[in-house]
């Protein structure tokens, strides 16, 4: 035990020796939760659009007047051609173009139908299919105004009346969740990323030689080294609990210590994480490659950015063995639906599981070395 | 004498072949997880159902939202007791309320109401999923009143762009090409000078007759002919696994991404000619670089939809740069034209950061 505490000061003093790092662990993670969640919406409320009308009638002004007012539409320009609004989407001005063709209104009074064009940028689908649902939905408001000034008799047409309501985040404010998400990732970066290169670093200088040839036990020499990461990895997200708080004003419905708890045993998976890169890594550049390319896979499919639900079924199989996915659920779950400990007991068993395997695989791993 | 350092360079590289290897597999296997994966189609959202009404026009409803391909139905429930506990559990993310007078209100007065509740704990995803729920409803309405005839009826025709199929992979892997070259890249250049600082071999070059530039240039050759080889195998599998065709020029792609390499290299070599220890750098280029690049580019969340201050501050993030002129490329098959302005920025964005890593690597000489 005493022989742990020696090392434990040992390796606290190598970390608050080096002032760059110690300033980099704490300026890192708060500047970025300051600015990112900021970032992540995909709220459309200004899809830009170009019109086209070849009418110039009373019923084409009012449409576009219902479309520009709506709130969900920026004009852009009024385009005399398909081709010149296409220029326009080419330019990244306009996602969206809506023609009215020539003789829109005498077709309506005429032969009771009329069409209308919308081309749509579709590179981004999401903007697309969203913009779309938008611009068909004003339409068709529209379309049932006048029919009704026609005269036409209200009840043998079937109307059903969306009431939609927003579960757990009524105001659909992006921040709630975005900014304990984030939190999730700095945590998992900064631990992940400082593990990994810590005992490479030992090879890489050769001191490593040094522990070899002394008497601590390869476990010792282990946690010695987790337990700092450990209360950095606390550290970290505190700071960004506190900085949710202060700054955003968001607190959990749920229990603080419940987020605690699981983060202790969350943290240790990617300490262990780290650890294990590190043992099979020969340089410090290997290592960081290394954790590089899992951090970026975890992040990618933990359900932050994009929904879990909306991968495919392999997909969504390979999050199962996403330890980040599940602190993310758990954070979803505790800041915004208010669970308690019981809903995410198979959280917490699941990266239990994670710790417990990267941290034995660790310390197998670096006896064969050695 | 140049050619000399760059070929010391080439051996560094060489001699350590487990990191050639992953500079050149892990682009590669990223690619193909995030090109398939990372989507935000709507597809088999499980939906859940509490039908008050229980008549036919709502079950009618019903299978129509089951049968679309955005839901799936994954449970009636009972009794409104248990719409929390659906959610809580992630059983659901969109669950449709059927009042008791539905089918009644709709069959004699001609308008009746639903209720759609939406998980929004993820905001962009409730708000997707509520439209489509709209979507299909409204069609379902169309339906409806195919009986009668309308006076005054406006049908929209809707044409998708460069996209018909509206496939995330079109968004995404152009996105992902430009996070993956960016951040490997950055990362590559920015422990290489600080490697010798700390080894202690950057005073062996110092001693030597060649010009700070040289030695910097020297070290960026080879990451940028390993980048150049990422970036085609990056393009082959998109077009040949991930079926995103390239609509433009292939020429003109190579050399757009050539100019975001030379800046992303210049970005590590800065970081590098700061940094002190592996350490400092590797925290700097891997965690102060990863997340902005996920975010402010432009890859996940459109750029047009930030609050101005990050909009102006997108602006220094060469991936947005890319990104933007990759798809005007290699989606909607634009000329030159339509990304010289991008690729003057991401020149002008490599001077300056060149220039100053020279400055900042001068005064560690002295």
């Amino acid at each position: 035990m005493s022989l742990l505490l020696v090392i434990l000061r040992k390796e606290f003093l190598q970390i608050f020796r080096n002032k760059t790092i110690l300033k980099m662990i704490v300026a890192l993670p708060v500047l970025q939760l300051l600015i990112l969640p900021w970032a992540a919406t995909f709220e459309q409320k200004n899809i830009t659009l170009s019109v086209v009308d070849n009418d110039h009638s009373s019923f084409s002004r009012r449409l576009t007047e219902k479309v520009t007012s709506s709130g969900f539409f920026q004009l852009t320009d009024y385009s005399v051609s398909y081709d010149q609004a296409l220029r326009s989407v080419e330019a990244n001005r306009a996602n969206l173009i809506l023609e009215i063709p020539g003789h829109f209104e005498n077709d309506l009074v005429r032969e009771d139908q009329s069409q209308l064009m919308l081309s749509v940028n579709a590179v981004n689908g999401q903007v697309a299919g969203l913009g779309t649902a938008y611009i068909t939905q004003i339409i068709q408001d529209f379309n049932l105004e006048i029919i009704e000034e026609a005269g036409y008799p209200n009840a043998s047409l079937s109307k059903i009346n969306v009431i939609p309501q927003f579960k757990y985040n009524p105001e659909m404010n992006y921040r709630n969740y975005m900014v304990p998400g984030i939190i999730v990732l700095l945590v998992t970066l900064m631990g992940g990323m400082l593990a990994a290169l810590n005992i490479v670093r030992e090879k890489e200088i050769g001191t490593i030689e040094q522990i070899n040839v002394s008497p601590i036990p390869k476990a010792v020499f282990i946690l010695g080294k987790l337990v700092p990461f450990w209360i950095m990895g606390l550290l970290i997200l505190s700071l960004g609990l506190l900085v949710a708080w202060v700054i955003y004003g968001l607190s959990p419905v749920g229990d603080l210590g419940v987020i605690y708890l699981f983060s202790f045993f969350y943290i240790l998976v990617f300490s262990g994480f780290g650890l294990l890169i590190s043992t099979y890594s020969d340089s410090q550049q290997q290592a960081m490659f290394v954790a590089f390319f899992f951090l970026i896979i975890f992040f990618l499919l933990s359900g932050l950015f994009t929904p879990v639900s909306s991968m495919p079924g392999w997909a969504q199989k390979i999050t199962l063995l996403n330890p980040v996915r599940y602190f993310v659920d758990v954070m979803r779950l505790v800041y915004m639906k208010g669970s308690g400990l019981a809903d995410i007991i198979p959280q917490i068993l699941s990266v239990t599981v994670f710790a417990v395997i990267f941290n034995m695989w660790a310390i197998l791993n670096y006896k064969k070395t050695s | 004498m140049f050619i000399h350092f760059i070929k010391k360079e080439f051996f560094h590289i060489f001699r350590d072949i487990r990191t050639m290897m992953m500079l050149l597999l892990m682009p590669v296997v990223q690619l193909i997880i995030f090109g398939f994966a990372i989507t935000t189609e709507i597809n088999h959202t499980p939906v859940a159902v509490l039908d008050h009404s229980n008549g036919e026009l709502s079950r009618r409803l019903i299978a129509k939202i089951d049968g679309s391909r955005y839901f799936t139905l994954q449970e009636k429930l009972q009794h409104a007791g248990q719409l929390e506990e659906t959610f809580r559990q992630g059983k659901a993310k969109l669950i449709a309320v059927f009042p008791s007078g539905f089918d009644n209100d709709l069959y004699h007065n001609g308008s009746a109401d639903i209720q759609l509740l939406a998980d929004a704990s993820d905001p962009n995803e409730a708000s997707t999923v509520i439209s489509y729920a709209g979507q299909v409803i409204a069609q379902y309405v169309q339906e409806l009143n195919t009986g009668n005839t309308l006076p005054y009826v406006i049908r929209p025709e809707v044409k998708m762009l460069y996209n018909p199929q509206l496939k995330s992979a079109y968004n995404f892997v152009p996105g992902i090409m430009g996070l993956i070259l960016m951040l490997i890249c950055a990362m590559m250049t920015s422990i290489s000078i600080v490697r010798e600082k700390e080894q202690g071999t950057m005073e062996v070059l110092l001693v030597s007759p060649a010009r700070p530039v040289m030695i910097i240039i020297a070290k960026a050759v080879p990451y940028l002919m390993i980048a150049m080889i990422d970036v085609v195998s990056i393009l082959l599998l998109s077009v040949f696994v991930l079926h995103v065709p390239i609509s433009g020029s292939v020429i003109l792609i190579l050399l757009l991404s050539f100019v975001f390499t030379l800046s992303a290299l210049s970005l590590g070599l800065l970081i590098s000619s700061v940094a002190k220890t592996q350490q400092a750098a590797m925290l700097a280029s891997g965690v102060g670089l990863m997340l902005p690049s996920i975010l402010l580019s432009g890859l996940i969340f459109p750029v047009e939809n930030m609050p101005w201050i990050l909009r102006i501050l997108s602006n220094i993030i060469p991936a947005k740069w890319f990104i933007v002129a990759i798809k005007d490329v290699m989606i909607k098959g634009l000329g030159i034209g339509a990304i010289a302005g991008e690729c003057g920025v991401l020149l002008l964005i490599t001077v300056i950061l060149l220039l100053v890593s020279v400055k900042k690597f001068k005064i560690r000489v002295e």
